[in-house]
């Protein structure tokens, strides 16, 4: 049986298979199936019925979302759908693996997706920076136009698809699907008022579906294999597996494909390897750079949606940041301000001006010159830089670890005060 | 439509090369209007001219009859399009968390001594341009840095010596 349905065929140490390997690993078998009479509403049915949730971070249930693009007769007739490959949150490591590993598959899951909501044009919105993926998609593209797995009636089906590869040029509110939208477009890429939602009005205008590479990649595994296995694939109450990622300084940093509910402590201590001799666990992020510190006490969770954002933080995008006793805690919560500040796209006030601001006090605290004025000004913004005060998720995800940081490392930002230095620092 | 500049010298557009139009023009059958190419032909033509000039700009305008001033707000959006002249080859240097946490400082302390320049500097004989670039996707691999389009990982002293040293001797 398969186990592990995203990496079955990943082996970084050769190149990603072609289309022929592919094909015998199972591949395109959905577009079969396609072929043999599946309709789109059944495919909808099945993915609802899995369970699957959105790997991009906000684990919204994939089939649902879906369910809002207009069909029927009186549907526009253009539709979009577009991949969401802009991986770019610090700490994030996942979806590139996927692209270099395995082109292939997030192409197949491409045409389940676009068949499903009829969609006839289909852009993959990739990060300029991910050279080997532009090349691995450019060529399994080709590839699968040859084969008849692209462009006109593909393998008889009369379904159309044609996939562009978009690569962009670096900056993370791209990702924001509205954002990624606008830049799609060619405009500054502003996030966008909703509603009305992409669902209805997206891509110029037509219903689109935005889905992150990892959710498109669990489609063909649940259309071939079916929905019983994909539930038994779980440990806990989310269906699936999922990339888990990492970094920080244990022995063994990577990104693996596991059940989800798992709990934490085996995935750092099996897999990563536990800490390096000498460290110890302080605390970590455990999907990526807007998720909510966690601490040891939490180690025995499960790495799900639901318990981790019981102990008040998000399961997001599964790659987890590890800080040990030796790294500065104020430091390392100032370099996520620091990026968040560099990446605010300027369209509202508090995060333009707000993050600059967090950030401008950070490199006080570093300098040994933070008051404790500072710090209530630190604490006022995870107020309001918080959820409902500006356009888009950057900034309150940005208070994720701003506020959760104050929280538990409140000694550490007190040293920095008091000793008027950084104690980490010899 | 008029193109109309602003916050710019420039008052001549420069001709785009054959090369430029041809691929630009290859970008323009997969969008539906020619606003949505602009960024790609801000990189056609920067991976041409190294840079994104003025009359470049200007020359892009004209050629997709989109104003100067949007072209200019995406232009100065995005962090690889560049508006200056840079180094023959571009280092992106990742300064976010993870490869903090794995000692990127000390790696670009070591790189500003090596090179002389700190982030958003160029070297003087003109090789190297240093910036910053948010995570590059490779946190197992901290700290990281890409040269050009190649991906540099697991970074030591010793190792970015080395790298220098092999960009030194290509040219
Ligand atoms: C600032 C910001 C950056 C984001 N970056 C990404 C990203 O790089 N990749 C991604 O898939 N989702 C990203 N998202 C989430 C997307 O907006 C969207 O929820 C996701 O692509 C939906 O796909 P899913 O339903 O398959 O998870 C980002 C959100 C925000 C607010
Ligand atoms: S919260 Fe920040 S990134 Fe989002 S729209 Fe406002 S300024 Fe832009
Ligand atoms: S933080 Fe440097 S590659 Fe992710």
């Amino acid at each position: 049986m398969v186990t592990k349905p995203l990496t079955k065929n990943i082996d970084m140490s050769r190149p990603p298979l072609d289309i022929a390997a592919y094909e015998a690993s199972d591949g395109y078998q959905s577009v079969k199936a396609i072929a043999d009479g599946l309709t789109p509403d059944n495919v909808m049915q099945i993915v609802k019925d899995s369970g699957l949730k959105g790997r991009g971070g906000a684990g919204f249930p994939t089939g649902l979302k879906w369910s809002f693009v207009p069909r029927g007769d009186s549907a526009p007739k253009q539709k979009y759908f577009v991949v969401n490959a802009d991986e770019m949150e610090p700490g994030t490591f996942k979806d590139r693996l996927l692209m270099e590993g395995d082109p292939h598959l997030l192409i197949e899951g491409m045409i389940i997706g676009a068949y499903t909501i009829q969609a006839s044009t289909a852009y993959i919105f990739l990060r300029g920076e991910y050279k080997v993926s532009e090349k691995a998609l450019k060529n399994a593209i080709a590839e699968a136009y040859e084969r008849g797995y692209l462009g006109k009636n593909i393998q008889g089906t009369g379904f159309d698809l044609d996939i562009i590869l978009h690569t962009s040029a670096g900056r993370y509110i791209c990702g924001e699907e509205t954002a990624l939208l606008n830049a799609l477009e060619g405009k500054r890429a502003n996030p966008r008022a909703k509603p009305p939602f992409p669902q209805v009005s997206g891509l110029w205008g037509k219903p689109t579906i935005v889905n992150n590479v990892e959710t498109i990649c669990n489609l063909p595994g649940i259309l071939t294999y079916g929905v019983d296995w994909y539930h038994g694939l779980t440990k806990g109450n989310d269906h699936g597996t999922k990339l888990f990622g990492i970094s920080g300084k244990v022995k063994t940093p990577g990104c693996w494909e596991l059940p989800l509910g798992l709990p934490i402590r085996q995935l750092i201590e099996e897999y990563g390897g536990g800490m390096r001799d000498g460290l110890e666990l302080r605390a970590f992020l455990p999907g990526g750079g807007s998720t909510d510190f966690m601490l040891p006490e939490h180690l025995d969770l499960k790495l799900d949606y639901d318990e981790i954002a019981k102990a008040g933080s998000r399961l997001a995008t599964g790659t987890m940041i590890l800080l040990d006793n030796e790294t500065c805690p104020v430091g390392m919560v100032g370099n996520l301000m620091k990026f968040f500040s560099h990446e605010s796209c300027g369209f509202c006030t508090p995060c333009r001006d707000g993050l600059p601001w967090v950030d401008e006090i950070f490199n006080e605290f570093e300098s040994g010159c933070g008051t404790d004025k500072d710090l209530q000004i630190l604490h006022e913004h995870v107020e309001y830089l918080g959820p409902g005060r500006t356009f888009c998720a950057l900034a309150p995800g940005a208070t994720a670890p701003l506020g959760s940081g104050l929280k538990y490392f409140a000694d550490d930002f007190d040293r920095h005060i008091k000793e008027k230095r950084c104690p980490y620092r010899h | 439509m008029q193109a109309s500049v602003i916050a710019s010298t420039a008052t001549q557009a420069r001709k785009l090369s054959a090369e430029e139009i041809k691929e630009i023009e290859h970008e323009m059958q997969l969008y539906p209007d020619k606003q949505a190419v602009g960024l790609e032909a801000l990189k056609i033509v920067q991976k041409y001219q190294g840079w994104v000039s003025d009359e470049s700009l200007l020359g892009i305008s004209k050629l997709l009859d989109i104003p100067v001033s949007d072209l200019e707000s995406v232009a100065t959006f995005f962090n690889l399009v560049y508006r200056q002249p840079v180094g023959r080859n571009v280092i992106l240097f990742c300064n976010s968390v993870s490869c903090w946490i794995m000692g990127s400082e000390s790696m670009r302390s070591h790189i500003n001594g090596k090179l002389d320049i700190d982030f958003g500097g160029t070297t003087e004989n003109g090789d190297f341009t240093f910036l910053p670039v948010p995570c590059l996707g490779d946190c197992d691999h901290a700290p990281v840095m890409m040269v050009g389009d190649d991906l540099h990982r697991n970074l030591t002293e010793e190792k970015i010596d080395e790298i220098f040293s092999e960009y030194k001797s290509k040219e």
